[in-house]
């Protein structure tokens, strides 16, 4: 898809395909850590530095694996290099912001486990993207996720100040709130529409 | 487990996935895969057994080599364990079935970071011999297929009025498509959800009084 212009890739990553509302990657962290706002904006800038380290080294995994003829490998060499990404963001994030770190808590380790991660290394893999798509992609996939992250921690501010009825609460309602979010982001359908 | 629980009988345990702790219903876990794929019910059990598969065998492994393996770099070894029985069910599903394999697209590979795999690698089959690993990745991986199913079927009957392919409804009918389309993943399994907390409180409720 050498056709596919940069900025197409980004608005279409970023909003038209959205890693969360259009293509359910990253629901895991989407649901456990967006009951905060400012818990939600550091946990999506990790991520999206992650999702970055991994795409530059998962192409550079890919252009190797290829030349050995190794692709059966590509799976288990990315998700080492996913691993070892988070264990750095990991590291650093203690040494400078231990309060982040404890708020973060069980969800920092768990990016490993982000499929949204892996679903841009393995993307960008399937659909050829040269080395500059590859970086937008990663940053828009990122951004994307951040913005969904965000977007649903306001809302749900929102909600623990509003009367529900008991029954209701929890990840069934943070879930029906998440279609809603969807529905809207179905809204910029026409915006990237060869992008996808 | 609790030092003062009893131990689990054979069927306690393998039935402990498939209601008590059900990945997708109670555990919420995987959520992923389980809406990604559910657009139709022969994807959603087709990614259950492939899920399954990759489930129990790499309980029996990491249950295996539990008493070797060292602390520190136990998540990478079960990552890697996990990568490998992933990369086999890709290749199976690409060589038995390809509009499977089309269907399901990436998601196959990404069962390696759900998080049920690892969940339960970690927390029963590092602790626990292989047999009994092997029953409650077996139960749990029942529970996931079902939680799919469940999920997959009511998109396919709402969303396109037919199941497994088999159209229900006479020609007159007006598919729900917004039930095939993203959102209607995030609706349909909230709905369960809603349905089981409802189903929960009531049970609570006649208990109580």
């Amino acid at each position: 898809m050498e056709h596919e212009s940069l900025f197409q890739i980004f608005i279409g990553t970023l909003l038209t395909n959205n890693f969360v509302l259009a293509m359910f990657l990253g629901l895991c962290p989407f649901l456990g850590v967006s009951g905060r706002l400012n818990t939600a904006v550091p946990m999506g800038a990790a991520t999206t530095f992650v999702m970055l380290v991994a795409s530059l080294c998962a192409y550079g995994l890919n252009v190797l694996l290829t030349a050995l003829d190794l692709q059966f490998l590509r799976l288990i060499a990315y998700i080492v290099v996913i691993a070892s990404a988070v264990q750095l963001v990991e590291m650093f994030l203690k040494k400078t912001s231990p309060n982040l770190f404890r708020a973060l808590g069980i969800y920092l380790p768990l990016i490993t486990t982000n499929c949204a991660v892996l679903g841009v290394a393995l993307f960008q893999t399937t659909r050829e993207y040269s080395f500059l798509q590859s970086i937008v992609f990663a940053l828009a996939g990122g951004g994307g996720f951040t913005l969904a992250l965000l977007l649903m921690a306001g809302l749900r501010e929102r909600l623990n100040l509003a009367t529900v009825p008991q029954r209701v609460q929890g990840t069934g309602l943070a879930l029906m709130l998440a279609g809603l979010l969807s529905l809207v982001f179905m809204g910029f359908a026409g915006l990237g529409a060869s992008a996808g | 487990m609790k030092p003062g629980e009893h131990p689990l009988t054979a069927f306690e345990n393998f039935m402990e996935g498939i209601w008590k702790q059900n990945p997708v219903f109670v555990m919420v876990l995987g959520m992923c895969p389980t809406l990604a794929v559910t657009v139709s019910a022969i994807n959603a059990l087709g990614m259950g057994v492939a899920t399954t598969f990759v489930l129990v065998f790499s309980c029996l492994l990491v249950s295996a080599i539990r008493n070797w393996v060292p602390k520190e770099v136990r998540i990478a070894t079960y990552i890697v364990i996990i990568a490998s029985f992933v990369t086999v069910v890709d290749y199976a599903i690409q060589a038995l079935s390809l509009d499977l394999y089309e269907a399901l697209g990436a998601f196959i590979q990404l069962i390696v970071v759900n998080c049920i795999i690892l969940g339960r690698a970690e927390a029963h089959a590092s602790k626990h011999p292989p047999l009994t690993a092997v029953v409650n990745a077996l139960g749990m991986g029942i529970g996931f297929t079902i939680g799919l199913f469940a999920l997959g079927s009511v998109r396919e009957i709402f969303g396109a009025g037919s199941l497994f392919g088999i159209a229900l409804f006479g020609p007159s009918f007006q598919p729900w498509i917004v039930m095939l389309l993203p959102p209607g993943g995030f609706f349909v399994l909230g709905a369960w959800l809603l349905l089981f907390a409802g189903w929960k409180q009531r049970k609570e409720a006649k208990d109580g009084a």
